[in-house]
Order: C-alpha cells, then structure tokens, then sequence
C-alpha cells in the first residue's frame, strides 16, 4: 500500500523525521518497500495567471500569453492548445530548474521572446497526464510557490503489509499503528451523518446471507459528474498510486484508502427492481469494467439486479451499470462481504483489485455505516445532490464476533524468555485497542477491537507484545539440551564421500532443472510418460525429468558452443516415474549420474589427445562402489533406448538392477547437436551408499607367484567368463587374476581376440613349489579350454 | 726413511692427481700393487737392522694404509662426481605441469548447502529429506495455509492436479518428521523447492535449508541466539542482525532476519536473509505435538542467496546454467 507521508501526519504527526517513521514501521512488522518524492525535486515555478492570449503571429500552434505572477507581468510562447485567459497554471519563470540538465532561460521562439514556460502536469512529474497545461483551480492564490500550493514536498511511503494486516490496508490503519508505537492520539477526520434531503431508497435484497453478512445502499439524487475532484483529492489518489476518473468514483476509491472499506458505486438509472445479493448462476455471463466479458461460477457472488448481474462482489463492477458521464443519480454500496467468501476468487478469474485485495484478507466489518457517511458527506462536497436515507440488510449471526483471549504470564515468560513488567503489558496492548476484560498477576483476559479480527488465540497476542515491545530489545541465549549419542554408522557411504570420488575423477558437480522439455524426455525415454506440470513456467520446463540425463546432455550441449570440449559433470538428484494420481507410488529416487566427453586427460604437454572410451567411463562408475567398499557390482549388455546397444551395460548389485551407463546413442547424440561421443551412468543413489565394515585377515608371510597366460578365444566370450572360470579352477591356493592385455586384429583369426592374463597364487602356510603351480596352471588351461574353448597362444 | 717419506708424498699426490678410476688402479698398481713401490720397501725389510725393523715395518704399513684410504675417498669423490654429471644431464624444466587427472568441484549451491549442514549437524540437528512432488497437505494444510489463503498467493505454486504440488518449501519434510516423532526434534531439511517464477531475481527452482528445534522451553531467546551465531559463523564475520517482525502462516511471532551489508562506497544497508518464527501452536497440534507442553522454532533460508553473498555471485541464474567457466571457479 501506497501513502503519502504528509496524509498520514494529517491524522497522526509524531515528533520524529521521515526516516526514523519508515525505519519504525517497518521494525514494527509493516515492511517500507520504498520511499519515493511525491514529485520531482524542481524549483521556481509558482502559480500563475494568464491574463491574455494571442496568437504567435509566425507559428500556427504557439500562442503568446500575459501571465501575472501575482505581481508582475512576462510575455510567455505556448504550445499548448488549452491556454487560455482566465485560468491559472504552473508557472515556470526565468531561472526554474525542471530537472538537473532543463533550466528555464529566456528564448526567442520564432522571432518572439519568451519569458518563462507555462507546464503540464507530466512536465513537472505529478501526473502522466500530457494533455496541455495544467489547469489549477481559479481558489489557487497566484503567485504562491507551487510545491507548496500542492504539498509537493511529501513522499510516498510504500508499505509491503503481509496478508494478517489487512487493517493497515488504509490511512486510518496505519495512523493507528504509528499511533500505538509512538503513544500519540490520532486526530482522526470526522464523520457526521449526512442530512437526509428526500426519502427515496432503492431495494436491497441480499440472499448470499452468510457470504455477505451486511449490506449498506444509499440513493443519492442529482449529482454533478462533470464536477471537478478537487486537487487534494486527486493528489492524494496519485501518491496513492490511483488515477482519477470522475467524482464519484474518485470519492468511492478516496474513502477505502482512507478508512479502508472497499465502496461502489451504480448509476441508479441503469439498476431494474431492486439489488440482490446472491450466488451466481453457472455461465452466467457479465462484462467487466476493465471490457472483459467473464463466465460466472457458482462459487461466485455478484451484485445484481432482477435482471442481470452488476458486479463481481468486492471485485469488480460491470461496464453497464457504473457511474457514467450522464450518470444524474447514483446508488452508493458499503458492505462487508467475508474473506471466506472472497478467497481466491479475484485470482480464479484472472483478476486483482484493491477491492478484492482487501476483502480476500478482511475488512473490519464495523465500517460501513461510517464509510458511507464519509462517501456520502464527499459527494455532497464535491458533486452535490440530494441524500436519501441507507437502506441496511444485516445478518448479525454471520458476522465476525470478537473472540476472547487470554494471554498467560507463564506462557509470556516462556515464550519470552523474560518477564516483562505487567502494567507494560497491559499498556502495550490496550494501546492496541484491545480491551482488558480482566487483568490479574496470572493473565490479561482480552477482547480483541473489530479491526483486529487476525488476533484470535494467545499466540497472536504474545506476538502482538514481542512486536510493539521490539524484537530486538527481547534477550537473545543459546538452549541448553541433552547432548544426543548415536553410533557412528560405517554401513553407510555419506553423499560427501562420493561426490568427492568423483570430483577427484575431474568431476563438476552439475545443478540442472527438476523439470525439462516433454519433447527431450521422449527423445530419451519414448516409452515412459513423463509427468506433466499443470502450470509450467515455459513449454520446454513442462514435464518432471523421468532420468538426469537429458539435463547432463543439455549441460554438455550448452557447454559446447562455449568452446568446451573436455567435459565432466555429475549430478545428484530425484527422477519421476509414474503418475501422481498414485502419489504414494511415485518414483522420486534420488540418482547420481554423470557424462564425461573429450579428451583422456585434459590437454597439456606430455600425450596424445586420447579421448575418453566406455572404460573411463567404467571405472568412474567402479569407483563409485568402490568408496568404503559399497559391494561389486556386475554388468550386462543394456537395451537402454538412449544408449548405444552394443557399448552400453546395465548395472547390478546383489542382483537387483541399480542403473545402467554407457555411450549416449550416436543418433540421438547426433540428433541433439554433438560433436563427439558423450558417455552417461545413470545410477540409484541408494546402491552406491552402502558401505561395509572392513575385516582383517591375515597377511600370508610366503611369497606369491605369478604365471602369465595368453590364451586365444572366440570374440564373443566375454573376459569375465574367463575369470570365471580361472577363479573355479585354479586351485585352493589361488590369489587373483589380472588381465594386462586384449588384442583383436592382424596376426589373430577373424573370430579370436587374444587376451593376456597374469595368475597369481600364495599359500598362507607354505611356499609353493614349482609343481604345484604347474598343476594348478595346467588344470587350468584345461577348464578354460574345455569350457570356453580358449587355447594357449604358441 | 726419508724414502719412505718422499715415496708417501709422491703417492698422495699421484691419488690426488687422479682423474679416473683406471687411472687411480694404476696409482694403486705403482704404490701398493706387488711390485709397488710401498711394497718393495717392505721387502727390504731384512736390511734393516734388527733394533729399527719393527718400528720401520710399522711407518711403512702406516703409509700403505694411508694411501688406501687416500685412494678410497678420491675413488669415492669420482663416483659421485660422476653422478652428479649425469644427473645433470637429465635435467627437466620443473615448471611444467603435472602429470594426471584435473581435480573438479561442487556447486556453488552444495557447497553452501554443506556449510549450512555442517553448522547445524555440529550442534546435534539431524539431516532430513523427503518427497518432492507432495500433496496438498503437507505443503500448505499443515502448515496452516487452508485453501485460498491470502498466504498462497505469496508463493506461486507450479500444480499437478488440485492435490498435488511441488514443494514449494521444505516445510513439509518437517511436518512428516512431527507427524512421525516425537520431542525433542532437531532436524534441518536442505533441498530443491519450487516456485512458478521466472525474472532476473527469481528462478523457478531453488534450494532451501529450512531448520526445525521443538523441546520443552524453547524460547524466542534460543531463536535469536542460534540464528544470530549460524549467521556469524556462516560468513566468518561479527555481523550486526536484525529481528524485524513478519508474518507466516506456520510461525508466530514471525520473524525476518536482516544482516547489516557495506557496500564498497562504506553505505550501510540491512538485507533479509532468513525467515523464522516460534512454530504455530496449529501447527504442532495438526502433526500430533502438544502445543501445550513443547513449543519450538523454525527457520528457512534461501541456499543461493547464501552462496551469492558468500561467493560474490551477482546474477541468480549463473547456478543453473552449468556453464563449465563458471563451475570450475569452484574447487
């Protein structure tokens, strides 16, 4: 909410600076956005008089003017078509400073001197009105300063209110807050009632009658809508961020800034039979204000007559029923509609005014009669007419009741951490307005004033004493708590280690986007339905990612037309799978995947510039089993759609499968823009945090022996099935088995690779003699070649 | 004897005159060796008179042992003079860089995130994670946000169905520890959370670590004393805080903390960089505490917003472009 500071110490004036007001409301729980001039800082302009107006004998648009500042003369050139004799204007003489680098000086404007400018409102920053001078009021004393004429040297104080302080949604609400910090009386304005001039009323029906617990009409006749808003007015709804249309309306939007109820206003001539409160119809149609035409809900609550509706309860009028440029008689509405009722409403439609803003969060439901009074005294003020009496429909059991509240001194003090003196506390809050039922050593029994409606249960009055007392002067400790002893688990790998594993790989760790691009999920996982936002952010973040890879690739792709070439990025974090209609079954499990492309190494002095291959990517994903001894994992050819079928593997520990990883299909890479070869793993984060408790066992003091074996088998047979089988056979004492060489190509047969192993064996209680190897090489070699067909190269 | 001396001196010098091993063999050879010059003299030892053999056959065993060592120690200095000449040859220019592997790093927003953890594990919290698709009721019900609340308006939710949300906190993941536990809780849930906002300020996804302590006479004082410590330790500075009332749906009284920020001109200026609040007596009551017997406080803050004042990162939307230049300024 916007207001001006000079407005407010209209109604409370503390004895403090600008500054020290804002930083004290806002240490007061009404948040200071901003605090902007009420115009522009310009100088030397006062209001003048133009006494005459000729036109500029070479210029068809300038006119020359005789202004009198009130005790001279100046021949002043002016461009603008509304100057003429008689009325008064901004008046800018020799010597004005507009703006730091617009200095008024005496010009010749074809051949004709000029002695000053005559200004718009938009000239001088108090308005975007650009439509010809500024035409003050004939009451303006000529010659007074302008800035002073119109309290320019004010600002605009704009305060960012959280949703339960709805009540400083006006002037009279933050005067009172100001007020309560400052232990300074309001001066509030005075509202008497209007003397009722003729007994004309307009019937209100209201069958909403839990929605809207309270209806005020008024019929007014023979108002003048051409009439001027006075300056005042309009100066204060500017400051207030709010333009001005007629009178009428002006007074209406006057009103809910001052005090804070939202009013309407109908001209009468267009209302058939009589006003209803109640429910709309489902489609029924009405066209807004603002032209919109909005289908209606159910849920809604209009304004009608008996024939159509009028307006959007505490929303927004329709087009054909508001005041107009013809509009001779009007009907004035004040009511309280519930925040139950409103809630949400504004923004089903699309919409949010101050009328709504202020009804979805409450309105103190006492202030419609005052407001309609205060209305009605404005408008026979400004527009005149004769005042019908208010036509009332009250549902007093729907309307909010003043709850009691009872503030414990135990629970003060603990909250609090300190006990405050009690006649503080009683004088904190009756300063607020509430009323002390009863007030004992033990507890304040409190009785909560209409607009404080948010203050409902012991929290909010403790709440209320904190704030107004000043959290700042509250004391500050540490809590003292029984120290918590759990054992220090090792069956679990924390995140930390293996993010390290990998950094230490060469690794950045990645931060992409939960939700990615439907399109790009197909691509990746044609057949997983990936599931949908109902109100994404842009058509390329509308699905939730049903794998990381599809953002790792976009990383990778956004890093290579950054020149980045050796790429290596992992990321942690949740994939979805399923649908949320079964929320409790959706997979949301947390991942840790990567992509590495380029080089081996990063580019320097000392190699070739290998690149990276299905191995490095292997033995990244090896480390990361690895870390704290996480179990061994195993491998089969993968049919991932989004991996290239014969270079890519799944992932299994203890047989369950836990991922998968391996080059990213070359199509779809190609597809996608890449000009290398992208390796991805893709695994659950939970397989790779297990961790298994190291146990000794006793180092063998004999020596080891090794024997190398290069056997030459069929391509397909994979070297694990030769370990395999090695491990099988080779006797009681064997130790391990290393593969130092595989070779396909010139010199082998078509069908064979040669694959080089080096065996050893170590017994725990003797040295091994040659023969006993021999017989467990041998016995070896027997089984590899019986069972997979391996012989040993000559 | 005076031969002896001239032979000792000649020796000596021939050894120090020596310029490589074979030439120092023939050194040996000439004074040791069989027929040596040294050894002859021990064989005119039968022409030295009885009285003077011993005392002579003693200068001259002397002297051999002399040259010995003299040989042994110029034999040596030539081998490491050797050496070193041929280590000198392999010589390698030490600026170059090393062989192997770069080290790479975390994100800026992880390792602020553990930073965060690490203070709060270090005074007993427990971390806690959950869900982030929820439901309707632990993101907003729960948290005493009921539907069409003003309040919801304050957080732009991205929706699935009327029911189903993305966190848009991690406020839930505390509300599923309550409605699981019991007091004393100490947990912090450090997470991803979602926002239906996209500007220069404001990316649709971000991370929160928000931080809840309920026991029996937990105080307001306790709030300010941990939050103002964290906020001290975090930026490794005595920082002037401020406690400015707020409002939401969850805490009360509610509170906004503001750190005192110099600029490089020395302009002073308070910048919010938490919310927090004694927890809402609803709120324990809805997850099954009694509000009557514990109370508690909460906080929450923006992981990025961290990590931007603590890195000096000015642009939000650099930690979600992966952009390799600006990771690897993170090791």
């Amino acid at each position: 909410m916007k207001v001006s500071e000079n407005w407010l110490r209209e109604w409370v004036n503390p004895n403090i600076s600008s500054d020290d007001l804002v930083a004290q409301i806002t240490m007061a729980g009404l948040e200071v956005d901003e605090v902007i001039p009420a115009a522009e800082s310009f100088s030397g302009v006062v209001v003048g008089e133009i006494l005459a107006a000729e036109p500029h004998p070479n210029a068809d648009k300038l006119q020359v003017c005789r202004v009198s500042d009130g005790s001279e003369e100046f021949q002043v050139v002016c461009g603008a078509p509304n100057a003429r004799p008689g009325i008064k204007i901004p008046f800018a003489k020799i010597g004005a400073v507009l703006s730091a680098d617009f200095k008024i000086k005496k010009a010749k404007l074809r051949q004709v001197e000029s002695f000053g400018m005559l200004c718009s409102a938009s000239e001088l920053g108090v308005s975007e009105d650009n439509d010809g001078i500024m035409e003050l009021p004939l009451s303006a004393k000529t010659g007074e300063d302008f800035r002073a004429f119109l309290g320019l040297d004010d600002q605009i104080i704009d305060v960012d209110l959280t949703p339960n302080r709805s009540d400083c949604l006006s002037v009279a609400g933050l005067a009172r807050e100001v007020g309560v910090l400052n232990k300074v009386d309001l001066t509030p304005v005075t509202v008497q009632a209007a003397e009722v001039s003729i007994t004309d009323t307009f019937p209100v029906k209201v069958d909403a009658i839990e929605a809207c617990p309270r209806y005020l009409g008024r019929v007014i006749r023979g108002v003048n809508v051409t009439a001027d808003t006075p300056l005042w007015m309009t100066e204060k709804l500017r400051r207030s961020g709010i333009r001005s249309i007629d009178p009428i309306v002006d007074i209406t939007n006057y009103v809910m800034l001052e005090l804070g109820q939202p009013m309407h206003a109908f001209d009468l001539a267009n209302l058939n039979g009589s006003v209803v409160v109640r429910m709309a119809d489902a489609g029924e149609k009405i066209v807004l204000l603002d032209g919109q035409e909005i289908s209606l809900r159910e849920d809604t609550m209009v304004i009608a007559d008996e024939q159509a509706p009028l307006a959007i309860a505490g929303v927004m009028g329709g087009e054909g029923s508001g005041v107009n440029e013809k509009t001779q008689d009007i009907f004035l509405e004040s009511a309280f509609f519930t925040p139950l009722a409103l809630a949400g409403k504004a923004r089903s439609y699309g919409l949010h005014t101050d009328s709504s803003h202020r009804f979805e969060r409450g309105v103190d439901a006492s202030l419609q009669e005052k407001a309609i009074e205060r209305a009605t005294q404005l408008v026979l003020d400004i527009a005149g007419g004769q005042v019908g009496p208010i036509t009332q429909a009250v549902n007093e059991s729907a309307l909010p009741v003043a709850a009691e509240v009872t503030l414990r001194r135990q629970k003060l003090d603990q909250y609090l951490a300190v006990s405050l003196n009690k006649d503080l506390v009683t004088d904190i809050l009756t300063r607020l307005g509430l009323e002390m039922v009863e007030v004992t050593d033990q507890a304040w029994v409190t009785k909560a004033p209409s607009h404080r409606f948010d203050i409902a249960i012991e929290a909010d009055l403790i709440e209320e004493v904190a704030r107004i007392y000043g959290y700042d002067n509250l004391p500050s400790s540490m809590p003292t708590a029984a120290v918590n002893f759990t054992p220090l688990s090792e069956s679990k790998t924390p995140i930390q280690s293996l993010r390290a594993a990998l950094v230490s790989y060469g690794y950045q760790e990645a931060v992409t986007y939960s939700f990615i691009d439907p399109n790009l999920s197909k691509q990746f996982l044609p057949e997983i339905e990936p599931v949908p936002l109902e109100n994404p952010i842009s058509a390329d973040m509308g699905v939730m990612r049903p794998s990381l890879i599809p953002g790792l690739v976009k990383a990778y792709l956004y890093n290579q037309n950054r020149q980045q070439s050796r790429v290596r990025l992992f990321e942690t974090g949740r994939r979805f799978i399923g649908t949320v209609e079964a929320l409790d079954e959706l997979d949301q499990q947390l991942q840790i995947s990567g992509l590495i492309a380029g080089s081996r190494h990063p580019e320097a002095w000392y190699h070739n510039n290998e690149k990276v291959d299905f191995y490095d990517l292997k033995s990244h994903v090896e480390a990361l089993f690895a870390v704290n001894n996480g179990g061994q994992p195993t491998y089969q050819r993968s049919e991932c759609e989004f991996l290239h079928p014969g270079r890519s593997a799944d992932v299994y520990l203890d047989g369950q499968f836990v991922g998968m990883m391996g080059e990213l299909h070359p199509q779809l890479a190609k597809s996608l823009g890449a000009n290398q070869t992208l390796y991805v793993f893709d695994i659950a984060l939970e397989a790779v945090l297990n961790a298994t408790l190291p146990e000794y066992k006793a180092v063998s003091r004999f020596p080891e022996v090794r024997r190398d074996l290069a056997l030459l088998v069929d391509r397909s047979v994979p070297v694990s099935e030769l370990e395999k089988v090695i491990v099988e056979s080779a006797g009681d004492a064997f130790k391990g088995v290393l593969v130092f060489d595989v070779y396909q190509g010139q010199g082998i047969d078509e069908s064979q690779k040669s694959v080089a192993l080096g065996l050893t064996w170590q017994h725990p209680s003797h040295t091994l003699s040659d023969e006993e190897v021999n017989n467990s090489v041998e016995q070896t070699v027997k089984a590899l070649s019986e069972q997979l067909g391996a012989v040993v190269r000559g | 004897m005076e031969n002896l001396k001239q032979i000792l001196a000649d020796a000596l010098s021939a050894v120090e005159a020596s310029e490589s091993e074979s030439a120092l063999d023939d050194v040996r050879v000439h004074y040791l060796g069989k027929k040596g010059a040294l050894t002859a003299l021990l064989k005119q030892l039968g022409n030295v008179s009885a009285e003077d053999r011993p005392k002579f056959g003693q200068l001259v065993n002397e002297a051999k042992g002399q040259v010995q060592e003299k040989l042994n120690a110029r034999k040596s200095d030539l081998a490491k003079a050797a050496l070193n000449a041929k280590l000198a040859t392999e010589t390698i220019d030490i600026s170059l860089s090393g062989k192997g592997e770069e080290v790479g790093g975390l994100h800026p927003v992880t390792r602020t995130m553990e930073r965060i953890e690490s203070f709060f594990r270090g005074i007993g919290f427990d971390v806690a994670a959950g869900p982030e698709i929820e439901d309707d009721y632990h993101n907003f019900e729960a948290l005493n946000i009921p539907a069409h609340h003003p309040a919801r308006a304050m957080q732009d939710t991205f929706y699935f169905n009327p029911n189903t949300v993305l966190r848009t906190h991690t406020s839930p993941v505390q509300v599923r520890t309550m409605e699981t536990s019991q007091p004393p809780i100490r947990i912090i849930c450090p997470g991803r959370v979602y926002r239906c906002d996209s500007d220069q300020t404001h990316t649709p996804m971000f991370h929160q670590v928000e931080g809840l302590l309920i026991d029996e006479n937990i105080s307001f004082a306790d709030l300010k004393g941990i939050l103002h410590e964290f906020l001290n330790v975090f930026f490794e500075d005595d920082l002037k805080v401020r406690f400015r009332p707020s409002y939401f749906p969850f805490t009360e009284p509610s509170i906004e903390v503001d750190i005192m920020r110099t600029n490089s001109k020395g302009e002073e200026s308070w910048l919010e960089v938490l919310g927090c609040g004694m927890v809402h007596p609803k709120v324990l009551e809805m997850s099954g505490i009694d509000p009557e017997k514990y109370t508690g406080f909460a906080f929450g803050m923006g992981v990025e917003r961290f990590a931007m004042l603590r890195y000096k990162v000015d642009d939000l939307r650099m930690f979600f472009e992966n952009d390799l230049r600006f990771l690897k300024q993170f090791k």
